[in-house]
Formats: structure tokens, sequence, C-alpha cells
């Protein structure tokens, strides 16, 4: 892994808790993902995925430490930062009463383009990912999958350096899921760093270059995902999981 | 611009694809501005045109008895149906109902003869007073028998006392009649001149009632000049069901953590929520008023006249509809959920127009009542609407008005703001 390299996201000595919650505490956290970079977290429920991708969207402060996203401070630059990365919830986070067309001129305004450039991109995108035929009529008439690709789809119309991506593939079925990857694999080829979570192990051992498993607030293991599998003597990321985390529930 | 431009334009489209609360933003109050000026109005004409039934049972067999109910059918008031001497209570109570009256009187038996005996003593007294000499003055007559007036409980108290206030006129004037007659006859020992009494008696001067307004204006304000600016404000406050909502739905849909992560402030999709907003109230504003000039007189009811101040009528509906988009966004963005957003809000805006003056006049109130009134930003809203429309004023003779319902205004936009910073929304 070339650290040197410039970052996409350098976290050093985060320190984090909720109000009011004995649960999960980040403290003395750091983690480096270099730019161009397929990156996956993956790590138990309750282990602090949501809450470190939260952290580095803004929508949580850091109480320590610092967030950079490709050399900016998301806590100095405020709104300015969030330019450089897309988000796509695990939630379908858009207007279900709008059209594909009228959530991409809204989320495309609000991302900072003008009104060409929406309009160039929403083309681009709706023919991308199979959205075309559907692109004026209402987004709560949709399967899952179509959702899916909606959100997916305004995350990515400001066409982001970073991509930050919640469990991007949850319920949808293989045809989806296979267009949302490849779509994804070619948003970094061309020089998109994708953060990745996902309790679809197999899947992201496909997509995923680099990996960090997280538990209870701490970063466990981070590297290469070959590296990983050889250091630890193991088959597959799902292997590795539970060696690493446990077989026990968690909740 | 172009992101309040775009935020605008996503308002609006979100807006139309709600049936149900832009029903709740038109058609009920539409609905409810016609039924209440209807109900009054009708009630208006109750008094004024279509007359009380009132039932009368007549035991009295003179003159005073008949004398009575001449005066009373002249009062205007009443519609007068006559029941057989031998009423009773119970039958009295059974042909109200039958009938439909609300009121019933019963003239007692020796009506003219008690009349007649207190009146010759009266007259006896005031000749002695003068120091002429009476027939013979007989000291303890002692009082008419009461009539007794029977009414349905609905009757409303006030309408009551005017329905008294009517009777004890009509009785007092068979009682001055009989004492001029008394007192005529022992002075001049003849009957008095029919038109002489009538003009003793009926030459009264009368009451010239004039609306004092701003502008001069000497017309009469109707059921709608009252009803129709206090239910627009009624309207205007119920966006709260669709702007509420509207907040709650981008909070709990996870719209908000998207538009929280892009380079746009949150403050731009407030503003926007306003002036779109703020457009529908002023919309609605439109047309409730457009509904009272030109439809209201094609169904009977009484017309809306606009203000002469178009202009200021302009202004008081946009600082209304601004206060009342204030109040929504301030309750959506406390509320967790619809359930609380509308419940909430439903039930806080009956309780501020209750106080605010919409459904019972200010001016009736009790003192403790008048303060909590300052507080509600729909008393100021009809007292603004009021000036306009019913005391013909201009924009500056409501500035006094505007003023409080701006403060208050601002209020709610600090609590708002306040509310997304503790909530981290902002």
């Amino acid at each position: 892994m070339a650290l040197t390299e410039p970052l996409a996201v350098d976290i050093e000595n985060l320190g984090f808790h909720y109000q009011g919650d004995d649960g999960l505490t980040f403290s003395g956290l750091n983690l480096k993902i270099a730019k161009g970079m397929r990156f996956g977290l993956f790590g138990p429920n309750g282990a602090g995925k949501t809450t470190l991708l939260s952290l580095m969207t803004g929508l949580l402060s850091a109480e320590e430490g610092s967030i950079h996203l490709l050399g900016h401070d998301i806590k100095k630059h405020n709104k300015a930062v969030n330019k450089l990365f897309g988000f796509v919830p695990q939630d379908f986070s858009f207007y279900q009463e709008l059209s594909p067309v009228e959530n991409l001129e809204f989320f495309g305004a609000w991302s900072g383009l003008s009104r060409l450039q929406i309009r160039k991109r929403t083309k681009e995108l709706l023919h991308i990912l199979g959205l075309e035929a559907v692109r004026n009529k209402q987004v709560d008439k949709f399967s899952g999958g179509m959702k899916r690709r909606v959100n997916l789809a305004i995350g990515v119309i400001h066409n982001p350096p970073i991509l930050i991506l919640d469990e991007p593939t949850v319920g949808v079925d293989v045809q989806t899921r296979h267009a949302i990857i490849n779509y994804l694999m070619e948003l970094n080829k061309n020089g998109t760093t994708l953060i990745y979570t996902s309790h679809q192990l197999s899947e992201a051992e496909g997509l995923c270059e680099d990996v960090a498993l997280i538990d209870d607030g701490k970063i466990i293991v981070q590297d290469s995902l070959s590296e990983l599998l050889k250091e630890h003597r193991q088959e597959s990321l799902e292997e590795l999981f539970l060696n690493l985390t446990g077989k026990a529930y968690r909740n | 611009m172009f992101k309040l431009w775009a935020t605008i334009v996503k308002d609006f489209r979100v807006l139309v694809r709600d049936g149900v609360g832009l029903a709740l933003m038109f058609l009920m109050p539409i609905v409810l501005v016609f039924v209440v000026t209807d109900i009054q109005n009708s009630t208006f004409k109750m008094i004024n045109k279509n007359k009380l039934p009132i039932l009368v049972c007549n035991r009295d067999t003179g003159e005073s008895g008949i004398q009575l109910l001449e005066t009373i059918n002249k009062i205007g008031m009443f519609k007068v149906s006559n029941l057989p001497k031998n009423q009773n209570e119970k039958t009295i109570a059974d042909a109200m109902k039958e009938r439909d009256a609300l009121l019933s009187i019963i003239i007692p038996a020796n009506f003219t003869l008690k009349v007649k005996a207190k009146s010759k003593s009266v007259a006896g007294k005031a000749l002695t007073s003068f120091g002429l000499q009476a027939d013979s003055v007989q000291k303890n007559v002692g009082n008419v028998d009461p009539l007794t007036l029977y009414y349905n409980p609905v009757l409303q108290e006030s309408l009551r006392l005017s329905v008294k206030g009517g009777l004890q006129s009509a009785l007092q004037l068979v009682e001055s009649r009989e004492t001029l007659r008394s007192l005529y006859f022992s002075i001049n020992e003849k009957q008095l001149p029919a038109s002489l009494e009538d003009e003793m008696l009926n030459n009264k001067a009368t009451i010239n009632e004039i609306p004092v307004s701003k502008n001069g204006s000497l017309s009469a304000p109707n059921a709608a000049q009252h009803n129709v600016p206090a239910w627009t404000i009624f309207a205007m406050f119920f966006v709260i069901m669709s702007l509420g909502g509207s907040v709650i739905r981008e909070k709990v849909s996870g719209s908000f953590i998207r538009l929280k992560t892009l380079p746009t402030n949150y403050l731009v999709g407030l503003l926007s929520k306003q002036i779109t907003y703020v457009i529908v109230t002023i919309i609605q504003a439109v047309v409730i008023f457009s509904l009272g000039i030109w439809v209201f007189p094609l169904i009977g009811l009484p017309g809306l006249n606009l203000p002469s101040d178009v202009a200021g009528l302009f202004v008081v509906t946009l600082v209304c509809g601004w206060c009342a988009v204030s109040y929504a966004i301030l309750v959506g963005v406390f509320a967790e959920t619809h359930q609380q957003s509308n419940g909430f809000g439903a039930i806080s805006i009956v309780i501020l127009a209750a106080v605010g003056g919409l459904m019972v006049p200010t001016f009736t109130m009790d003192t403790s009542m008048k303060t909590f009134a300052n507080f509600s930003p729909m008393h100021w809203c009809l007292q603004a609407y009021y000036g306009l429309f019913l005391e013909g004023g201009r924009l500056r003779d409501v500035l006094g008005n505007l003023i409080p319902l701006i403060i208050i205004t601002l209020v709610f936009q600090l609590i708002t703001f306040l509310g997304l910073k503790r909530k981290n929304l902002i």
C-alpha cells in the first residue's frame, strides 16, 4: 500500500462518543486511505462502520483528532469540502414523490452543478444505470433495485473524487448488484476512490483492494485483502472476518 | 440563486403531489368558510328577518292581554302563534317541540284587571302629588302577576336577554298606556283621544346606527366581512398539515442526511420552504376572498367587500402567511413523527384560533384571556384584517397589529434555528 501518495482519507487520533451513551466510543482511531483505492470497511453490527462514515461525511462531529479528505480538514472547510465526496446512504435518501430526473435536478443543484452540467450528467447516469425508460416516473412506484440505482445516481451526479457507499447493494437482485458493482469498478478506473461498507463479503472480495476490519470502535486490521488473507492463513474475507471478530451474536 | 430556485421547484413538485395536504390546505378551509358564514348569516337572518317563533298562551280575557299581544307583534322580532288558554307547563313544552318554537309565554288570567288597578293607583298617586283630588286611591293594589317565559335551553343567553328586553318593553308600553288613560280620565272625565294616545306613546325618538370606520364608509359589515378573513387565517395556519409533514418526511426518509452531506447549507432549504408556502398562503387568500366576492352572492350569502387599500391587504396577507409558515416549520423541526406534527399542529391551531378571537371575539373574553390573546399570532392577524375589512383602515392603520405579528414570527424563526442547531441539522 503506497501511503506516500496523496491520501483520499486521513484520519488521525479520532475521538468520539455518543452523548449519554455508554456504548460505542472511538479513541485515538487512525485510518489512511490512498487516493484511487477501492477500500472496504467491514465489521459486525454496532462495530462503528456507519458512525465512522458519518464522521467522514460531517454528519457527526469528532471530539478529538482530525479528518482530512484529499488534504482538506473537514472541520475547517465546513461545507466546501463536501464537494469532494459523494455519499450513498443505506436508506433511500431522496424524494420518492419525484421522478429520477427531478431528483437529479435538485440534488445536482445542491451539489453545486450548473443547469447545463446537471442536464448532461442526468442523461449519462440514466443511461448507465438503465433508468431512461422510467426517467419521468415517480420513484415511489419503483422496485427496490431501481430505487438503489437512483440512490447511487444521486451520490455520483457531481463526479466526486471520493465515493462513500454504505451497503449500496442491500436488498437488490443479482442483475442489479452486478450492474452496480460494474459501475463502481468503472468509476474507480476513472480515478474515483471508493469507500465501501457491506455485509455482502463475497461481493466485497471482488470489489475491494484494501480492507479494514473494525470492531467495538477500533480498527483491528487494515491492509490489502491479499496480504491479510495470506497473513491470517484464511481462504476468504468471510473466514477472515469470523476469525478476527468471533462468531458470537452482536446487538 | 440557482440552488434556491431548484429547491423551490422541488418543493412545489412535492407539494402538488401531496393530494391530502392540498385538500387540507384548500378544500377544508373553503368548506369551513362557507359553512360558518352561512350559519352566522342564518342566525342574523333569524333575528332580523326570519323572526323567532313564539307561542303565546293568553289566559287573560281583557283588553290589556290583547294589547300586549299586539305590541309583541309590533316589535317585529317574533312570529307569534296563539295557544289555547288551558295550557299547562307540560302541554306548552309539547307544543314548543311540535311547532319548533324556542319560546313560549303565558299571560296570566287576571292581567287586565291587575294592570288597570295598578294604573288607577299610580294615576291617583300622581294626581294627589300634583295637589289634585283623586277619585279614590287604592293604596295596596299589589303588583301585576308576572308573565311566564318558557325557553328552549339551546337559546343562547345573549339572545334570551334580548327577547326578555323586548317583552319588557311591550309590557311597559301596555302599563304606560293604561296609566295615561287613567290619568287623562281622572283630569278630564273623558276618554283619552286615540290620536293623542298614539302621539304620546308611539312618537319615540329613533336610534340611528352608524358603523364607525376609518375611511368614512357607512356600509354595515356583514357575516362575510367577519368570517372570510377569520377563516382565511385559519386556512393559512393549516399549512402545518402539509409543511410540517414535509419537514418530517425529509427527516424521516433520510433526505436530510443526504442534504447535510452536500455542499449547500440547509438554510437554503428552509428559505425555499418559506417562499413556497408563503406563496401557497397567498393563493389560499386569493381563492377564499374570490369565493367571498363572487360565489357567496350566488348562493344567497352576503358578498365580501374588499378593503380600499388592496396593497395593504397584500402586505397583511404576506405577513400572516409568513407567520403561519414559520409556525409550521417550527413544529416540523421539533416533532419526531407525522403523528406528532399533525396532532400537535392541528390542536395547537384550534387553541391559537380560539384564544386569538377567531371563534369568539376577544372583547367578550375576561382579562386573563385577553392577555393570552396577545400571544396568539392569529389574534394579530385577525386584528390587522379587521382593521382593513371592517374598519376601512389602510396599511398604516394596522401597523400596530403587524409589528407584534412580525415579532412573534421572528421568535418562531429563532427557535427553529436553535432547534436545528441543537439537533445538528444545520
